[in-house]
């Protein structure tokens, strides 16, 4: 299964590296996204630091529902998924290494997105290590959860306008728990963030568990 | 003309929605000219005739969906019926939980002063509202029928494990909902006149007995359509078989 699941996410970020579409469309698109928050509240920096936190998880969800599309229609497009069961790799196996390939690049985003924010909210970033366990754990169940939607939606016409609709509410509790921890770790008092740590582990660990064991059903005859 | 054959299913329905309609009108009856207004409420107390059973119902209707979706998704008791069962008990839920919201809203503007506030249990219940939309819109996708139960029941696995992730969520992140009051666990005394307890529960019942037989009324209509597709497709197979001769 590991091993499948390795061969899976090398293919996934071989594509990417020659197609380089989460690196030239999906970052800019988050990097737009900080830009109109920041025309939206204003160039005040008193409204934009408390701000911070919430722009850049948002930027973040929108920017990884463009992810997901993309990495499931990798598989849809020309059979792939057929050939992949056709070689006899393990779904659970797909699922990891999708998950991998997908949540590598969703960190490289957050690293570039983090940076960004930074400099135009006008925040430093201290508490690093709160910041960057809050951004892994987090990222494990934005991941977890839209893969396990994109399956659902893979032979669809409507995936675009679906994935949306069914990935936001359940990722509700992500996007509230990574921006307490930001703002607990931002505001220099990263003591109140174990707790929201605890539920992104809770619900990335939960959310990886279901998807491994429903991705192998959902994508048969698919 | 042949007369016309009612099945123990139709006496069933019928008989419910007798129970439904009597008890919602005992319902309306009671908490609209028998009971009195409240000390402190006064007229506005009579939505509470509604307001907590209809969130009842939304509750056993999204529990009910949960069951029947793992009814299918379990290999010995797999059966067709269980999705059906489980798209009419959500579309029913999203119905109760929409007129939950907007009750909600209207003993809020009073009460509180606010149409809306971010309390836990009223954001979640939004985000529970949006979800089982969602999963009702997945749920209308067209294609393979057992592909579609199947997606369908892993959907409602996932939006149903969410709920309470949701609702703790938002707990921590702020909190202002009326602690229930029919029953005040510090005291543990009811506070509540003999009337209006014997109103509410009739709600309950009434509320109750309404979303069965909707759910009754929504999966026969679901299994119907499925026999009349069932049906056209063998008709129209039969006739294409008869150009070919």
């Amino acid at each position: 299964m590991l091993r499948d699941a390795l061969a899976v996410a090398r293919k996934d970020l071989k594509i990417e590296w020659a197609t380089r579409v989460t690196a030239l469309q999906v970052v800019p698109f988050a990097v737009v996204v900080l830009l109109l928050f920041g025309f939206a509240l204003g160039p005040d920096p008193q409204r934009l630091e408390p701000a911070a936190p919430g722009a850049f998880w948002l930027a973040v969800l929108l920017a990884a529902v463009l992810g997901i599309t993309r990495a499931m229609s990798i598989e849809s497009s020309a059979g792939a998924i057929d050939g992949l069961r056709l070689a006899g790799f393990d779904s659970a196996g797909v699922f990891l290494g999708k998950l991998l390939a997908l949540g590598g690049e969703l960190v490289f985003l957050e690293f570039i997105l983090s940076v960004v924010t930074a400099i135009v909210f006008g925040v430093s970033l201290a508490g690093y290590l709160w910041l960057v366990s809050a951004t892994i754990y987090a990222t494990l169940g934005i991941v977890a959860v839209g893969l396990l939607y994109g399956a659902l939606l893979v032979s669809s016409r409507v995936r675009e306008t679906l994935l949306p609709l069914l990935f936001f509410p359940v990722i509700a509790p992500v996007l509230i728990a990574g921006t307490k921890v930001w703002q607990a770790a931002l505001s220099h008092h990263p003591s109140g963030a174990s707790s929201w740590l605890e539920m992104l582990v809770v619900f990335g660990v939960i959310y990886l568990a279901i998807g491994t064991v429903a991705f192998g059903p959902l994508l048969e005859d698919a | 003309m042949e007369k016309f054959h009612y099945s123990r299913a139709d006496k069933v329905q019928r008989l419910l929605g007798l129970g439904a309609i009597a008890s919602l009108a005992a319902t309306v009856w009671l908490g609209l000219v028998t009971t009195p207004p409240d000390e402190f409420m006064g007229n506005l107390v009579r939505l509470i005739y509604i307001h907590p059973p209809l969130a009842w119902d939304a509750f056993i209707a999204y529990g009910m969906n949960f069951l029947a979706s793992l009814a299918y998704l379990w290999p010995r008791t797999r059966d067709l019926r269980w999705d059906q069962l489980a798209g009419a008990t959500a579309e029913v839920g999203v119905l109760f939980t929409g007129l939950l919201l907007v009750t909600g809203s209207l003993w809020g503007r009073p009460a509180w002063g606010t149409w809306w506030t971010w309390d836990p249990l009223l954001t979640t219940t939004a985000l529970l509202f949006v979800l089982y939309l969602g999963y009702l819109a997945l749920r209308r996708v067209p294609d393979d029928r057992e592909l579609r139960a199947r997606r369908s029941a892993i959907a409602a696995l996932v939006a149903f494990v969410d709920v309470p992730v949701v609702y703790f969520a938002v707990l921590w992140w702020k909190s202002l909902h009326q602690a229930p009051t029919v029953l005040n666990p510090t005291t543990n005394k009811t506070y509540i006149h003999g009337s209006m307890a014997w109103t509410l529960l009739l709600g309950f019942i009434a509320f109750t007995l309404t979303y069965a037989w909707m759910v009754m009324i929504r999966y026969r209509i679901g299994a119907g359509e499925e026999r009349t597709h069932e049906d056209e497709v063998n008709a129209s197979l039969l006739a294409r078989q008869g150009e070919g001769r």
